[in-house]
């Protein structure tokens, strides 16, 4: 009886460590395969500054890529980051506002890319007049990442101690001065990552930037000119199934780049909240 | 005096732009139904969602397939992904030791960042190969999108569902042991069972994932606008419907791929609904 208990027990064990090494085991051979398959395609022509059928570099993608992302994040940082400081430092937590904003905020994390663009479409492309360009789709990613900037931004604000804002009121300074110098400052670690999350999310993004920023694969004439990001360079180049070397090794590209991201934005969590330890040792 | 009016105008500011989030949904929900519902006017909305047929040429708009394409695709992501994800959670909260945890939970992360087109490159040239040459068919096919997307929502059910195990008090798995019950029996008797609101936020929010995902499925389920017939049949989703044809379409097949999206926008909200209904029960038992 008791010998059988335990046979239960250590075969509970022995399924838990085993889908664990399944999904460890998963994860592995997805990021083997796209460096195994990916790294031998990389050369010096694929990041040529000239585009051709023939040679599809993926620099104007690169480029284009880091416009979109100044676009949408110099319009979802602000609007994310100011709305936090309002969430954090002046409403009420109970309020009506309050209330609706996280509703809201939820809601749209939720809604899947595609009706982005769906939507970016209609608004930008069609409505405005604007046709497929950069503008239209780092305006339609900016929504799309408003959210996640704002909850970030808001974590990162509520967990500076209430001591330094009382601290600051005590030595005279208004409500604006200590969320300008001391709060924003304190939080600045903690915000940096979520911009930067949010920098992966723009570079991973694909359905909602082909009805709206377009499939053009050259330099773009400026920002009403249509362009592909990265993922959509690969995308479209591992539909033609003509450049499938290419598509790997712009698979590694991009990998690289959203991995390096991410890892940026842990190390800033984790040193922003070491940092916060120390404040509070010396209390 | 001039202070005093800074402070104000600074905090309007602030709120104004609190309120940018209410205005995107606001904007959202009025561009997705003032475009989609009038399609309705022209076919009624019930021969739209139960009609078997999808021709635009032909105007015939039945989505009913798609629909069931959607559900067909996730149901087999979340039965083959979520005990993996929620036991993957267990040994990661419970049993691992602290240098495992170490390696396995940035992996984890890493893998819940990658982009969706990557994944479905993933798909196209290892899933749908190893289909085809072991089940026979084309391979492109509701196995491999239920295949992948499990893959997909992976990270997301072990993230979530870690958290919610590590939210359960220490003393009711502390007090489960005193009684003389194994560690494993403890975990699995008062731990799992205590997290249940939150293990079942992390599938539905995994569901999300899975019903909204578009480019990683399209390049792997075969796209085919027609009734499910098996697992090693093509099929195509709501999301990948829109993506698909919105490139070309005009008039009433765009107004009908409109309307598809709302149907999926109604979707989504409902299983929101259902998320955020459930994290509050998580949070006050």
């Amino acid at each position: 009886m008791k010998k059988k208990r335990y046979l239960g027990s250590a075969f509970i064990r022995l399924l838990c460590g085993l889908c664990a090494s399944l999904t460890a085991g998963a994860l592995a051979l997805l990021v083997g395969y796209i460096l195994l398959t990916g790294v031998p395609h990389l050369s010096a022509s694929l990041f040529s500054p000239v585009y051709t059928s023939e040679n599809v570099s993926l620099l104007p993608a690169l480029f284009n890529t880091l416009i979109l992302t100044l676009v949408s994040l110099a319009v979802a940082a602000p609007l994310g980051v100011g709305g936090a400081i309002y969430l954090a430092e002046y409403a009420h937590r109970q309020s009506k506002l309050v209330k609706a904003v996280r509703l809201t905020a939820e809601t749209l994390c939720g809604i899947p890319s595609i009706l982005y663009g769906l939507f970016g479409m209609m608004v930008f492309v069609l409505t405005l007049r604007w046709g497929y360009s950069l503008l239209g789709g780092g305006m339609t990613l900016a929504v799309m990442i408003l959210p996640l900037i704002l909850r970030t931004t808001e974590e990162a604000l509520l967990s500076v101690p209430d001591s330094y804002r009382e601290g600051s009121f005590g030595l005279g300074a208004g409500k604006l001065r200590t969320v300008v110098r001391i709060v924003l400052p304190s939080a600045k670690g903690g915000i940096a990552a979520g911009l930067i999350l949010s920098i992966g999310r723009v570079v991973g993004e694909t359905a909602a930037l082909i009805y709206t920023a377009g499939t053009v694969a050259d330099f773009p004439d400026g920002l009403m000119a249509s362009g592909r990001t990265l993922a959509v360079h690969m995308y479209v180049l591992s539909g033609e199934g003509l450049h499938v070397g290419e598509a790997s090794a712009t698979a590694v590209t991009l990998l690289a780049i959203v991995a390096g991201m991410n890892a940026l934005s842990a190390l800033l969590i984790q040193k922003s909240a070491k940092g916060e330890n120390h404040g509070k040792n010396h209390r | 005096m001039r202070v005093q009016w800074k402070e104000k105008a600074m905090r309007c500011v602030f709120g104004a732009a609190a309120c940018a989030c209410i205005l995107a949904v606001l904007l959202i929900c009025f561009f997705l139904f003032a475009n989609g519902l009038p399609f309705f006017e022209q076919v009624p909305v019930l021969d739209f969602l139960s009609g078997e047929v999808w021709r635009p040429s032909s105007g015939q708009f039945g989505i009913l397939p798609m629909i069931l394409g959607s559900v067909y695709v996730t149901a087999g992501a979340l039965i083959l992904g979520a005990p993996l994800g929620i036991l993957t959670a267990v040994y990661l909260a419970r049993f691992c030791s602290k240098r495992m945890y170490a390696v396995l939970k940035p992996a984890i992360s890493l893998l819940a960042g990658i982009p969706s087109v990557v994944y479905g490159f993933f798909g196209l040239t290892v899933i749908v190969p190893a289909v085809r040459e072991t089940l026979g068919g084309f391979g492109s096919s509701m196995l491999a999108a239920s295949l992948l997307l499990a893959l997909m929502i992976l990270p997301t059910v072990v993230l979530q569902a870690e958290a919610a195990l590590r939210a359960v008090p220490e003393n009711y798995y502390e007090g489960s042991l005193a009684l003389g019950a194994t560690r494993e029996a403890s975990v699995f008797r008062t731990v799992v069972p205590a997290a249940k609101s939150g293990l079942l936020a992390a599938v539905i929010l995994a569901l999300g994932r899975a019903v909204g995902e578009t480019m990683a499925v399209m390049m792997v389920a075969g796209n085919q606008a027609r009734m499910p017939s098996g697992l090693l049949s093509g099929i195509r989703t709501l999301t990948v419907n829109i993506v698909m044809e919105m490139g070309y379409a005009t008039d009433l097949h765009r107004q009908a791929l409109m309307a598809t999206g709302v149907a999926l926008f109604v979707f989504i909200l409902l299983i929101n609904l259902l998320f955020s209904a459930l994290k509050q029960k998580g949070v006050k038992p």
